[in-house]
């Protein structure tokens, strides 16, 4: 059977999404383009085993400045999908068909999936799709993702363009003097896109727009480099603009004058004159901002009190329960105490803990998605956005990082609908500074020793303490390691629109899936080493007493490092490597290593490794050092490389440090 | 004048697109073309950025940038 690869491509916002899970249900594989973190996800289509479908990145252009546009040309001229689904919201048309046109020029085969044509109808505006298509030169399919309408007609449609390798025909939309210089141009390049591969007319309007990418690919001599420049100058004189200015308005001059033949529109769409109501109040001056405050507050009580908590609970016993039978089963089979220790201490304990997450995660993720899918989250964006610019990041930065501080697991997942690479690495990065949940336990630990009557005050200046580190990390990596161009914040607002149920379910699916993926791989090895170190001597042998492990001797080997911050205890030491299990193991290694039975003997016990001032630097590291092994899977999966998990890891520990020390060592001066 | 400067509730015809690099394409790309007539909606709860319609949609962009948009106000009626 010959595998015939097609590629989805469209803007955002234009139910791309939608109809690709129309198309090819649940059976998807999600990964990332080569070399970037840009998601690509790929599934077969329905009844068409031999069709895999590619969803490229939501864009508006091929223009060569954000990684999620190079990867699409890049795929598109590298990959030689057999057919494009362009997908194109009819209720936009305009905007929608700037990069349709550029698409186009690429002669692959193409289909034009207009969507939402329900709703130009139900609008009382009208599309003559026939008009269109003969115009184009290209099939189009009126379709409504939303309601599964016409998706049968467009798989009809893209097998017929494949099988008689239908390419777009007519091209031509440029006149007078854009149209002399792309004309000229292409027989100079002829040979050379040949060569390289690129269809002639799209290497020669990108050319003329000064497109480095393709200068670069085609290999041109110098001669005709200055050729080529003076033909775009010529051009740029005769129409008094630059080449930028000059293409896209040639391009939107042509499909204005298309659009006047063939849409007919008595008025904005239903949806958008909805949109303007709801925006009335949900982006209002004086409202918008507490109702954002009240949305998420009922996300963050939904999940983490009403469903969360019961079904995390739930899921604790279950896990339980199952590793008192597992055990039951041990004994009676008579295993070996480092076997049934390994099953237990290790595998039960270490995963189980972090597998107890997972409704929380899933739920959150339903929220997410009814948020992300119905247009809210990009108002979030907009009303928030001056917040976080200062720190070189826009709007859409502020729901993961909300999140952050009840999981970084979700919050770095969340991440991943920020649409530009830069503003992703670094919302990554900077997320596990938001104190999560699991750290709440050891806050409680200390300030019942040391400051009883004060917690609240503890708790709250540690809350800030990590925004403020990564307010100053902003600062930092916008002015080093991002300094590079910002993609600029120009963003839509997408009408409101109810979320698809098929669209969110998946959504909740995949997270699922990944953080279960992460829980038996990553974490899995991590909680067996972790075990290891902890009921092993160096001499290979069980010890009874943890205190005689390999890890509290590593405990004790790297202690002195914390000298300047004021606790030089391995007990301390060995609780900040496993917190790298999970944050809440801080205080049960405590307990272990100080062999105390209650809270109050651990406030004891804590009295003779802490000071007061020491156990605030303690609390300092502990909130902005490397989060736990799920969040650094998480942040691993997200970045695509260990190096770049790593590279964090190691500047959230640094910044831990220097932070810690500075509380320590200006404190002195105080106590 | 600049977009920046238009007060919401008021429209104006696009003149020019000045600014370079990333942004001026991406500006021109949303459709911030020469003749293009838009309208300034409103401006977020923290002043800053502002909500713009035009071609049948819904854009926002920081006042920094829309500064960079020469237009002709529209006369009001």
């Amino acid at each position: 059977m010959n595998e015939i690869l097609l590629a989805l491509a469209g803007n955002q916002n234009s139910g791309k999404t939608t109809l690709f899970n129309c198309l090819t249900g649940s059976n998807q594989h999600v990964g990332n383009f080569p070399g970037v973190t840009v998601e690509k996800k790929e599934g077969r289509v329905l009844h068409h085993k031999d069709m895999t479908l590619v969803d490229l990145p939501g864009i508006y252009s091929l223009s060569p400045y954000t990684s999620e546009e190079v990867v699409t040309r890049d795929f598109l001229l590298e990959e030689h999908p057999r057919a494009i689904i362009n997908i194109v919201d009819a209720t936009n048309i305009e905007r929608n068909l700037y990069l349709t046109l550029q698409l186009m020029e690429l002669e692959i085969p193409m289909v034009i999936a207009l969507n939402m044509m329900d709703e130009v109808r139900a609008s009382g505006n009208t599309i003559h799709v026939d008009a269109l298509q003969k115009q184009l030169g290209v099939p189009v399919v009126p379709i409504s993702a939303g309601k599964n309408e016409g998706i049968h007609d467009l798989v009809d449609a893209v097998e017929n363009v494949v099988q008689n390798d239908l390419r777009p025909k007519h091209f031509d939309f440029c006149t007078g003097e854009v149209h002399r210089a792309i004309h000229a141009i292409g027989h100079i390049i002829e040979d050379h896109a040949h060569h390289a591969g690129y269809p002639v007319r799209f290497a020669a309007t990108k050319l003329v727009e000064g497109d480095e990418p393709t200068q670069q690919a085609l290999g041109i001599h110098e001669n005709d480099l200055h050729l080529i420049d003076h033909l775009v100058q010529d051009m740029e004189q005769a129409l008094g603009t630059d080449r930028e200015a000059a293409l896209a308005d040639m391009r939107y001059q042509y499909i204005e004058t298309l659009c006047a033949q063939c849409v007919v529109k008595r008025g904005e769409s239903r949806e958008q004159l909805r949109s303007e109501k709801i925006d009335r109040v949900l982006t209002h001056k004086f409202f918008g901002i507490p109702i954002f405050i009240g949305v998420m507050f009922l996300v963050f009580f939904l999940t983490f009190e009403v469903l969360g908590a019961p079904l995390q609970s739930l899921l604790e016993a279950g896990i339980a329960a199952l590793s008192t039978q597992t055990e039951r089963l041990l004994t009676s089979l008579e295993v070996t105490p480092w076997l049934s220790s390994l099953i237990l201490d290790g595998v039960f304990a270490g995963v189980g803990s972090v597998l107890s997450f997972l409704p929380i995660i899933v739920i959150l993720f339903f929220f997410l998605s009814l948020l992300e899918d119905s247009g809210y989250m990009a108002r979030v964006a907009f009303v928030m956005d001056k917040l976080l610019r200062k720190i070189g990041l826009s709007g859409r930065s502020f729901v993961p990082m909300l999140i952050g501080f009840g999981c970084s697991v979700p919050a770095i997942m969340s991440a991943r609908t920020l649409s530009s690479e830069r503003d992703r690495k670094m919302t990554i990065l900077l997320t596990p500074f938001m104190s999560c949940s699991a750290k709440l336990p050891i806050y409680g630990m200390i300030t019942a020793a040391f400051f009883p009557h004060h917690g609240g005050l503890v708790m709250i200046s540690l809350y800030l303490l990590g925004i403020l580190v990564a307010i100053l990390s902003g600062l930092l990596l916008k002015n080093t390691v991002f300094r590079g161009n910002p993609v600029p914040f120009v963003m839509e607002l997408p009408a409101y629109r109810l979320p698809a149920a098929k669209s969110v379910l998946l959504h909740m699916w995949e997270k699922a899936k990944d953080f279960l993926k992460k829980a038996f791989t990553i974490i899995f090895l991590a909680s067996i080493v972790i075990w290891f170190a902890q009921s092993f001597n160096w001499n290979l042998q069980m010890v009874q007493n943890s205190g005689e492990s390999i890890l509290a001797s590593i405990g004790s080997f790297i202690s002195p490092i914390f000298t300047p911050l004021g606790f030089n205890d391995w007990r301390a030491s060995t609780a900040l490597i496993t917190g790298f299990t999970a944050k809440e193991s801080v205080v049960s290694t405590l307990s272990i290593l100080t062999g105390a039975g209650t809270d109050a003997q651990l406030s004891l016990a804590l009295s003779s490794i802490f000071t007061p001032l020491s156990s605030l630097s303690f609390l300092t590291f502990t909130i902005l050092y490397m989060p736990c092994v799920a969040a650094f899977a998480a942040a691993k999966r997200e970045l695509g490389s260990w190096r770049r998990a790593l590279a964090g890891a190691a500047y959230q520990t640094a910044a831990a440090y220097i932070a810690a020390l500075a509380v320590f060592q200006i404190g002195r001066f105080f106590f | 004048m600049t977009l920046d400067t238009l007060k919401p509730g008021e429209s104006g015809t696009i003149i020019s697109v000045g600014g370079n690099g990333a942004l001026r394409r991406h500006l021109l790309d949303m459709g911030l073309t020469p003749k293009t007539k838009i309208h300034v909606r409103k401006v977020a709860p923290m002043g800053d950025p502002i909500e713009l319609f035009l071609r049948s949609y819904v854009l926002t962009l920081r006042k920094e940038d829309a500064a960079n948009i020469v237009v002709e106000k529209e006369s009001s009626k």
